[in-house]
């Protein structure tokens, strides 16, 4: 499973004070934490309150590499401010996201090809997300052949079904389940595929429970990589039991601690 | 559109335990012998490479061989019951990389030998070949942690390879090899869980798990050599995917598997259908070594000269074929 610590993100408060403050030690005890904790990737996006999201980009991804070499995800629908990141960021990198539109997912996979950098797709377009799996099916598939074509490698290839609230629609998470389970059948090897885990949850009460259960199931269904956060130690233990069950990590009586120890 | 080769890639590879001391390093051995550090599954040379080539240790007993057949005790006839005599014959005659001395005299069922009867057999053999040293125990617990500490304490400084641990047996001996700079062989029968939790409580101790050699049991020719195979090679790919508790490198039984085995060792008039019995063992014992090598072995405990040699002309032919490509 790999891992993409969400916390590095301006919607935060406090990190947001720490971008407005250019506060180094608070971001890079952040990233060091979240590594230390099994992020494998580390999530950088700016939010929505600064005025030079270019700018801060830079500094946020500047200020993570002086700590760590993980790999970064560069989180942003702008393509300047992913361009800035991009350019920021020494080592492995990935642009996150693209949506399956076809002037959007054109410029971002030249970016990821320039680069060199692995890319998340969302499965929208210009209608916005479909409301059935599939649709989110189709967009994936146009997805694969156009990576192809820009010769974006599979395995740099991450798809996001776009998990929604389940306050908003209960009848969402069965369809992201469902979706999941059918993008990996869509090539040999299979794209691999990531949800932005916290967005289920948004706005209900049982947040970390939700989270937490969804993720097992998602894992059930093929999911193999999930932005969320590390510092949460049940959602983390979740994962782990969820790993071994499916066979992907040979189990042994200690294999919470054994995953940690890698 | 470009073609992609349909090559795996590995994100981890083996871990690699270094064995002997050198004068520079404590010890009086003429050279260390890495095993391990493969970042691909055994002679794939195009997906990874495989810096150390598997390294063959041949058989010395500090008694006489209870169960030996003929064929097996005649290349050591002159130096059978003398273990320094015969560590130096494996070397010298038999160009052996090791010596894996075992100690079933200790066993209470053989001689019973105690621990400075062992000690004096170890310190033997140092000094009679300078090759690194495997010493392997009895496989009775009680006894083991009795005699094996002395061993280990008397062999201080010299890298040995030291076993066995085992689940319920482990804690006496990662504490010997810990405190006398040993590396040390975790056994587990058969079971990839049992490796795995064994290893995660030996690096609970403080033992680096880059001093762990890992004996997962090992199957002959005719005793479910399968399944031996599945296991060690279960346990290489999760390795190579990045489970660490997974990593150390793996020893394996051959002459002992391979000569319990009756095709092994029943004699020609006993089977006359099976061909002469003197190149039934020796084939015997090197299939089982060539079958183990492809699941990953990286330490051969080996004892025929012919089957020795033998597997050590199939390991250069297949790892030439690497040198002549790595970069």
């Amino acid at each position: 499973m790999i891992i993409i610590g969400e916390r590095i993100n301006g919607m935060f408060k406090a990190v947001n004070a720490a971008i407005q403050e250019r506060d180094k030690a608070t971001i890079q005890d952040l990233a060091l934490k979240q590594v230390a904790e099994g992020a494998d990737m580390l999530d950088i996006n700016v939010g929505t309150a600064t005025e030079d999201p270019v700018g801060t980009m830079r500094w946020l991804v500047q200020t993570v590499r002086e700590v760590t070499e993980v790999p970064l995800s560069i989180d942003s629908p702008n393509l300047a401010t992913v361009k800035a990141g991009l350019e920021a960021c020494s080592g492995p990198k990935m642009i996150n996201s693209t949506t399956g539109q076809d002037e959007v997912l054109n410029n971002f996979l030249s970016l990821a090809k320039e680069y060199d950098a692995s890319i998340v797709a969302l499965c929208m377009d210009e209608k916005g997300v479909p409301v059935d799996v599939d649709g989110r099916v189709e967009i994936a598939m146009r997805v694969i052949a156009k990576a192809m074509e820009f010769d974006v490698p599979i395995d740099k290839l991450y798809i996001d079904p776009i998990v929604l609230p389940v306050k908003a629609d209960q009848t969402g998470p069965g369809k992201v389940l469902e979706s999941i389970k059918q993008f990996t059948m869509l090539s040999e090897p299979a794209p691999h595929i990531v949800i932005g885990l916290s967005n289920l949850s948004q706005g209900a009460v049982e947040r970390k429970l939700i989270n937490r259960v969804f993720l097992a199931m998602a894992i059930g269904m093929g999911l193999d990589t999930a932005i969320l956060d590390p510092l949460d130690t049940e959602l983390m233990d979740t994962l782990i039991t969820a790993e071994m069950l499916m066979n992907r990590t040979i189990y042994s009586d200690s294999f919470l601690k054994a995953y940690r120890q890698r | 559109m470009t073609f992609e080769d349909p090559i795996e890639k590995w994100s981890s590879g083996v871990a690699t335990v270094t064995i002997g001391a050198t004068a520079s390093e404590g010890g009086t051995r003429c050279r260390k012998i890495d095993i391990g550090g493969a970042t691909t599954l055994p002679f794939l040379t195009f997906e990874g490479i495989t810096p150390n080539k598997p390294v063959i240790a041949m058989e010395v007993l500090d008694c006489m061989p209870s169960d030996w057949p003929e064929t097996l005790i005649k290349p050591f006839a002159d130096v059978i019951g003398k273990p320094g005599e015969w560590a130096a014959k494996c070397v010298s005659q038999y160009g052996a990389e090791m010596i894996c001395l075992k100690l079933e005299g200790i066993h209470p069922d053989s001689e019973d030998k105690s621990p400075d009867e062992a000690v004096k057999v170890v310190e033997e053999v140092l000094k009679a070949v300078d090759v690194p040293l495997v010493i392997w125990g009895c496989d009775v617990d009680e006894k083991d942690n009795v005699v094996l500490p002395a061993c280990s304490q008397a062999a201080a400084g010299e890298r040995c390879l030291i076993g066995t641990a085992k689940e319920d047996n482990y804690k006496t001996l990662v504490a010997s090899c810990m405190a006398d700079g040993h590396a040390l062989i975790a056994e587990s029968p058969l079971d990839i869980n049992i490796a795995k939790q064994l290893n995660v409580l030996i690096s609970e101790m403080g033992f680096p798990l880059n001093r762990v050699v890992m004996y997962p049991t090992t199957g002959g020719l005719g005793y479910g050599i399968e399944y031996a195979y599945s296991i060690q090679e279960r346990g290489r790919l999760a390795a190579l995917m990045g489970d660490k508790m997974m990593s150390p490198p793996v020893v394996c039984q051959i002459g002992q598997e391979a000569w319990n085995a009756k095709e092994a060792k029943a004699t020609t008039e006993e089977a006359p259908h099976w061909g002469p019995a003197e190149d039934r063992g020796i084939m015997w014992e090197a299939m089982t070594a060539v079958m183990l090598l492809q699941a990953g072995s990286d330490l051969l405990i080996m004892r025929h000269p012919k089957a020795v040699a033998m597997v050590k002309q199939i390991i250069d032919m297949l790892m030439g074929k690497q040198q002549a490509t790595e970069k």
